[in-house]
């Protein structure tokens, strides 16, 4: 079964929440939608369960046209980023709701809401409301009564942004097997683009309500076809600076020069956008001809990982690295730029060369 | 006693002596009260109390006046309902132009209306009816009851909703299964305004009721009759009245509380 959005946009008064868009979602596979907060991930998500009406195009699903379909004939689950219960019953009733709805049988409900519970290890909550949870249990909840509907389409939207590290990690490791067996397309909208490597399948960078992209994960990420899905696709973010090629070397802000490298000297003479992420950036060991050197501005270190904000010709750079590096802020660094790793991106900002 | 404590015990003291004074009268002797200055009932009687108990004429006040404010508050609160659910979700042309208009409503003097409402009951034979007066209150309660469950259900995210429509719910099912159990807290106080506004309104209650809906404030207000002074039943009146009011207020204590936490109330 497949999802489909065709030609869709979205308008809300003189704002355009979605710009033309075409996806084709499959099933048994993560599908997910990375972006910055108001990329328009909750709007198509809206769009995809039929909360929401396209202002133009059409949405498929499974071979029917379900465009002006309500919401409630369409068997979607949905998981938010707030922990979404029914304050006014207990976890077994919040579980057992979407099924009592739809009449099920009492005895299979009962299965079915103890059999997921389960899963989730929801087990001896299973009388308490959920005011008297945590906050992992209430989203724990809300994702065992999207599991137990055994919906067509599920959509998670943000699950574990509100959580905790520990829990996150934890509910990060569980839902891809959660969803293993399951025959349904899965929807997964996050900010971060560590989640959208971990999880695999597909993902589309969404970008103030435009995909920009849409690819097996690990594809997008290595080979991002414009610079903006490079940005979106970036955690911490993308080192950009526009740069002439000549000959075997570029030239950075005219006066500082490096080896095109391997990437660099296939393409012709001009004028590019480079953009090397930050931990292809590292302090340089001395001695290299890729080195480029800057004033620092910000130094972050956290137990095992350096990252180093410095100055490159009026623009911020980031370089992320392993180990301590203790730079004092204000001094002038000198960092290796490893630019066969680096993509070239040509003056419409589309890849022109380059890949990780 | 610690010098502290001398200020809330003075405040406490001056809060209750009318109280105090009003009960102290219920039990005298109308006779006692015009005659000497006591400070307890020395002459102790529950003849006042006896003849409001008895008399139809008194307590048909009560359960006039508990008529007519009931009436006023379910009516209220329904139809605040449906219109603070509207404000809280929607945006529409005007929104908060009609937000503010339907709380200026509150803000005219009840005498202004008096009049128009007197003619108008009177024409369509609604005069002197329990429906009169508990119409005529809601035109202050209802704005109120909308502005406080607005408050309430703004409180509940939106995604729950949609996290109903989603499970298949349809809306009517959502609003009475779900949402209208998740803001009883807003619910209780919504009623409890209201109900403390109707219960004290004097004037409307007043002037929209002769002789069959006659409500227990009127009664009370009006110091003689044919049987000349009778202050200790006008006392003993007025301490029953405050008895609905008292018990009310402890039923709904904690919810005040939450509502003030919303920042509505």
């Amino acid at each position: 079964m497949t999802l489909e959005l065709r030609n869709v946009t979205k308008r809300v008064g003189a704002d355009i929440h979605i710009h033309e868009t075409s996806l084709v979602l499959v099933e048994r596979a993560f599908n997910i939608l990375i972006g910055p907060t108001l990329a328009g991930k909750t709007s198509l998500m809206q769009l995809m369960a039929g909360l929401e009406k396209p202002t133009s195009g059409e949405i498929w699903f499974g071979g029917r046209n379900v465009t002006g379909v309500a919401v409630q004939k369409r068997n979607v689950a949905m998981v938010y980023q707030q922990f979404i219960n029914y304050p006014n019953f207990n976890v077994y009733d919040n579980i057992a709701s979407p099924l009592r709805v739809a009449g099920m049988a009492a005895r299979d409900i009962d299965a079915r809401v103890r059999s997921t519970a389960e899963l989730l290890r929801l087990g001896p909550m299973l009388m308490r409301k959920p005011s008297e949870l945590s906050g992992g249990q209430q989203q724990r909840t809300a994702i065992a009564r999207a599991l137990a509907k055994d919906s067509d389409l599920i959509l998670l939207d943000e699950p574990l942004a509100n959580l905790d590290y520990k829990l996150r990690e934890e509910l990060r490791d569980e839902l891809p097997k959660l969803f293993a067996g399951r025959s349904s397309i899965v929807v997964y909208a996050t900010t971060e683009p560590t989640e959208a490597l971990l999880f695999g399948g597909a993902t589309a960078t969404l970008d103030k309500g435009r995909v920009t992209q849409f690819g097996p994960t690990a594809e997008t990420y290595r080979k991002p076809a414009d610079l903006i899905t490079a940005a979106v696709f970036s955690d911490p973010p993308i080192n950009t600076a526009p740069i002439v090629k000549r000959g075997d070397a570029i030239e950075i802000g005219g006066s500082l020069r490096l080896p095109a490298g391997r990437v660099g000297a296939g393409i012709p003479d001009g004028p590019y956008t480079i953009g090397i992420r930050p931990h292809h950036v590292t302090p340089a060991t001395g001695g290299d001809a890729g080195e480029v050197s800057g004033r620092v501005i910000l130094t972050e270190l956290s137990g095992s990982e350096s990252v180093i904000h410095f100055d490159l010709g009026g623009r911020t750079w980031l370089s992320q690295s392993h180990g301590i590096h203790p730079f004092a802020v204000g001094a002038t660094a000198s960092f290796h730029v490893d630019v066969d790793r680096g993509f070239f991106f040509g003056p419409d900002e589309r890849l022109v060369a380059g890949g990780e | 006693m610690q010098k502290r404590s001398l200020v809330p015990i003075l405040y406490i003291v001056f809060l209750l002596l009318p109280i105090y004074w009003l009960l102290n009268m219920s039990f005298k002797s109308t006779n006692e009260i015009l005659q000497s200055f006591t400070l307890w009932p020395h002459d102790f009687t529950l003849d006042n109390y006896r003849i409001i108990f008895t008399d139809p004429g008194w307590y048909m006040g009560y359960l006039n006046s508990l008529e007519y404010v009931a009436i006023n508050t379910v009516l209220s609160v329904s139809v605040a309902l449906p219109a603070a659910y509207a404000f809280s979700r929607y945006r529409f042309l005007g929104d908060k132009h009609l937000f503010f208009w339907l709380l200026t409503n509150r803000m005219a003097p009840a005498a202004v209306f008096a009049l128009p409402f007197y003619q108008l009951y009177s024409a369509v034979g609604l005069f002197d009816t329990p429906w009169a007066v508990a119409l005529a209150h809601t035109l202050f309660n209802i704005p109120l009851a909308v502005w406080i469950l607005e408050g309430f259900m703004s409180g509940v995210p939106k995604e729950l909703d949609e996290t109903a429509y989603v499970d298949g719910y349809s809306f009517w099912r959502f609003f009475f299964r779900i949402f209208v159990p998740t803001i009883a807290a807003g619910i209780g106080v919504a009623c409890f305004f209201c109900f403390m506004f109707s219960w004290v309104e004097l004037l409307l209650a007043k002037t929209l009721t002769s002789v069959a809906a006659k409500p227990i404030a009127a009664l009370m207000t009006k110091t003689a009759s044919t049987s000349g002074y009778q202050l200790g039943l006008l006392a003993a009146a007025g301490s029953l009245t405050l008895i609905p009011g008292a018990v009310v207020i402890y039923f709904v204590r904690n919810y005040i509380a939450k509502g003030f936490a919303l920042g509505r109330v």
